[in-house]
């Protein structure tokens, strides 16, 4: 059987399972008893395990058998989750996708791994633990997490005078009947109190899936030393530790514990079990975990060559619209132009429509984030926390697709460079966990990405002196910069070597290269920084590539559009306001003279009488901060224009960033204000 | 026999030429075109075509020949080679033509002042009548066009 008619349905949602078991496993360790996470992962490695199996891709099925395997135990409650099972399953994530990735790029989709069957095996059989147990951290049997519940009951029995303990007991090596033992404990201690928790579970305790230790919290009337004395009469016990728990100690041990969780921990005096609620709001402000998630909308898959398909046929449609609108005015008829107008607002609506099936939400790159964060955190030791909000924000395909790397780059470079190291934050007085905000929103035809983390902002005082020492700036130059300003070197080409990073306690590699490729999304970036408090990038991008509303402009015989995004203002001078500065012309605009460009000479338009009269009109444009104006013979109107390159026969033409079809039917190209100034 | 090539042949200059049919998307009348500053004079600039932007060049001055005003014969033939979309003014577009592909011949150095390396062959239409096949990769390479301008 053909399969390969099947085969990118088969990517699309092998690539969609992995990334929602990605998503569930980082909420899953947040809160590690929502087991509707582990059922969500668990399915998805089924499906995913079947569809490899049908496809004859034998490797991706073999490991999803075994991540499914460890994922029953855990939603069956016969296993608890444990950070090494975590990384487990995290690295058998990774192998399936490059797997995946590899049978995009036409490979076989074969890979070797052995290595992650193996450890996902050991998971099941529960021999890890004891491959774990030495040596390493004991974080795996100490007391297991405490959730509000029994957090809650423990705190109100002390309170009521109750004695609560925590009680660790190891076996001796030599002991045969490990289980026997333990039950012997547990009966001995249910004898004169109650059990709260244990750890590891009674179940994996009566399949002698423990080490040769475990611990409970116990609640009882007797004394420590009587409790010792109990226990005690078991024998092949090696010792016995008991620890009577406070109310303090108690809380301490949830904060403890949230800490180990690595997730946001805020100290306050109020209630403790508030607290332990208001961690959980992170994730949920990311994306709505399964329990409340939207019902299934009914989605078919389109070709994205139909969609530009479509998007040039209503284009086509939008030219004759301007058209027939120009008829309807000369010809005056009132039932042509009734039609007229009606068409246009039809057309409206289709355009809202066409340009809104090539929308999509910028949570098809932002949900890649918390996995990349959490491993940059652990590789460079810091504790991090990602909070989006505005995933659900959209805009044109095109440009989420390329956006992706220059928000990496800015992330980690925020957690990198940012967030400051653990003791330089505890020093300062901050949460040991750094947290950086992901934030997507729209305003009027643009959309807002922010990037704000709480570091230690950036030494202005540093980036100047570099600056200068690179030559980017003169002495003098430098004194007259404003601390925004300096910011904003970050981004200039040239700024970053690799020298640097190490230098500059700031932010280094590439910004300009992040600059570079969202000027030519037809965005801006900036930079906002407050000593100690931290730093904000924010992106604005356009919602959309192709159609942009621009102005028309006549020079001599020739028509143009600019971006009116680029437009500060449309005006009219009185031609003595010109000047020449230093062979410049230039003219002052609102108290300050910026440079008159024309596009005459940069464009090659035959000469014309523009300066024989008395008032010139001008268009005042901006490049970054710079403000610069370009002398018209006449404004034509704004318009909405459908963009449309010029073909790949013309390639680099100086100042000219496309073409559009203007209403008569004639071409008129988009001049590209960025390249008129340096 | 699939030994055939399907010619257009067009005038410039008073030779005859031949694209091959595969390469032509469509012959049009000359249209108005909008100049694009800073390229080569030979580039006459854009047309929409049917809603597409199209580059146009002037046969004559590619070939650095005497360019002269379009008559109402002139037409604009739409080529695509390697994805590279061009309208292509020539003199008068005349005709279509099957040629053996046998009886294809090397290009002399230099025919109707023409280059050899933008030169397919010279083909034989019938018993007295050539037409000489365009190279259109070299003709409409960009690297070729830094030479050209030398």
């Amino acid at each position: 059987m053909d399969m390969n008619q099947y085969l990118s349905m088969f990517i699309d949602e092998s690539r969609e399972h992995l990334q929602s078991i990605n998503e569930n496993l980082l909420r899953l360790e947040e809160s590690q008893e929502d087991l509707s996470f582990v059922q969500a992962i668990f399915r998805s490695a089924h499906t995913l395990k079947g569809m490899s199996a049908t496809m004859g891709f034998e490797d991706m099925a073999a490991l999803t058998h075994q991540m499914e395997s460890v994922l029953d135990l855990v939603r069956n409650q016969k296993l608890e989750m444990s950070v090494f099972i975590f990384d487990a399953l995290f690295r058998s994530t990774d192998s399936l996708e490059s797997m995946v990735q590899d049978i995009m790029q036409g490979g076989t989709g074969r890979a070797d791994v052995k290595e992650n069957v193996t450890i996902l095996k050991s998971i099941v059989s529960g021999d890890y633990i004891k491959e774990n147990a030495d040596g390493k951290d004991k974080s795996g049997h100490l007391p297991a997490h405490i959730d509000e519940f029994q957090f809650a009951i423990m705190h109100q029995l002390i309170e009521s005078g109750h004695n609560v303990f925590r009680v660790e007991v190891e076996l001796e090596e030599n002991c045969i009947l490990k289980a026997a033992r333990a039950y012997m404990v547990f009966k001995a201690l249910e004898g004169s109190g109650e059990i709260v928790k244990s750890s590891p579970t009674v179940e994996e305790i009566e399949q002698e899936r423990f080490d040769r230790t475990f611990s409970v919290y116990y609640i009882s009337q007797v004394e420590e030393s009587e409790l010792c004395r109990i226990i005690g009469n078991v024998s092949e016990i090696e010792s016995v530790n008991v620890i009577g728990l406070t109310s303090d100690s108690l809380k301490e041990l949830m904060v403890g514990q949230e800490n180990t969780q690595n997730t946001m921990v805020t100290v306050a005096d109020t209630q403790v079990v508030e607290q332990s609620r208001g961690k959980a709001e992170p994730s949920a402000k990311a994306a709505p975990p399964p329990g409340n998630a939207l019902p299934a909308t009914r989605t078919i898959r389109v070709d994205i060559e139909r969609l530009d398909a479509l998007m040039n046929l209503f284009s086509e449609l939008l030219l004759d619209r301007v058209r027939l609108e120009q008829l309807a005015s000369e010809i005056r008829r009132t039932e042509l132009t009734e039609t007229v107008e009606h068409m246009s607002r039809v057309s409206n609506d289709l355009q809202n429509v066409v340009m809104k099936l090539r929308m999509v939400s910028v949570d098809n790159v932002f949900n890649r984030f918390p996995r990349m964060i959490r491993d940059v955190a652990k590789s460079i030791g810091k504790k991090l926390e990602l909070v989006i909000t505005g995933a659900d924000t959209e805009m044109d395909r095109i440009i989420v697709d390329e956006i992706g790397d220059p928000l990496v780059h800015m992330l980690r470079n925020s957690a990198d460079h940012g967030i400051e190291q653990l003791a330089a934050r505890v020093a300062a007085g901050k949460l040991e966990t750094g947290t950086i905000q992901l934030r997507a929103f729209h305003s009027g035809n643009q959309v807002f990405i922010e990037i704000e983390d709480d570091g230690a902002g950036i030494n202005g005082e540093k980036v100047l002196n570099r600056a200068m020492q690179q030559g980017l700036v003169t002495q003098d130059q430098a004194s007259r910069m404003s601390e925004h300003e300096i910011y904003q070197l970050l981004f200039a080409s040239g700024f970053s070597t690799a020298e640097q990073i190490s230098d500059l306690s700031g932010r280094g590699v590439g910004l300009d290269v992040v600059k570079t490729k969202i000027e030519s999304l037809g965005g801006r970036v900036q930079v906002d920084s407050k000593r100690g408090e931290g730093t904000t990038f924010s992106v604005q991008l356009p919602l959309t590539l192709t159609i942009i509303t621009a102005m028309l402009i006549q020079i001599g015989p020739e028509r143009y559009a600019i971006p009116l995004t680029t437009i500060v203002e449309t005006a009219c001078v009185r031609k003595d306001q010109l000047r020449y500065v230093s062979g410049m012309r230039m003219m002052e605009f609102r108290k300050n003279i910026i440079p008159v460009i024309s596009l005459h000479d940069i464009l090659q338009i035959p000469q014309t009488e523009l300066e024989i009269a008395e008032t010139i009109k001008i268009i005042v444009v901006r490049k970054g901060e710079k403000l610069f104006a370009i002398p018209v013979d006449d404004f034509l109107g704004q318009q909405e224009i459908v963009l449309k390159s010029l073909g790949k026969y013309l390639t680099n033409i100086i100042a000219i960033s496309g073409a559009t079809i203007l209403g008569d039917g004639q071409v008129a190209l988009i001049v590209d204000t960025n390249a008129l100034i340096n | 026999m699939d030994e055939e090539l399907k010619v257009i042949v067009f005038t410039l200059a008073d030779e005859k030429y031949g694209i091959e049919i595969k390469r032509v998307k469509g012959i049009e009348r000359v249209m108005p075109v909008t100049r694009v500053p800073n390229t080569y004079d030979f580039i006459k600039g854009v047309i929409n075509l049917r809603g597409v932007v199209i580059p146009v060049i002037d046969l004559r001055g590619r070939f650095g020949l005497p360019v002269e005003a379009y008559t109402h014969n002139a037409r604009t033939i739409i080529v695509e080679v390697n994805d590279i979309e061009v309208g292509v003014i020539v003199d008068s577009a005349n005709d279509v033509v099957d040629i053996d592909i046998n009886h294809i011949e090397d290009p002399p150095e230099i025919i109707g002042g023409i280059k050899a390396k933008y030169l397919r062959g010279i083909a034989k239409m019938d018993e007295n009548r050539f037409v000489v096949l365009l190279n259109l990769e070299k003709v409409l390479n960009n690297c070729e066009l830094i030479q050209f301008n030398h």
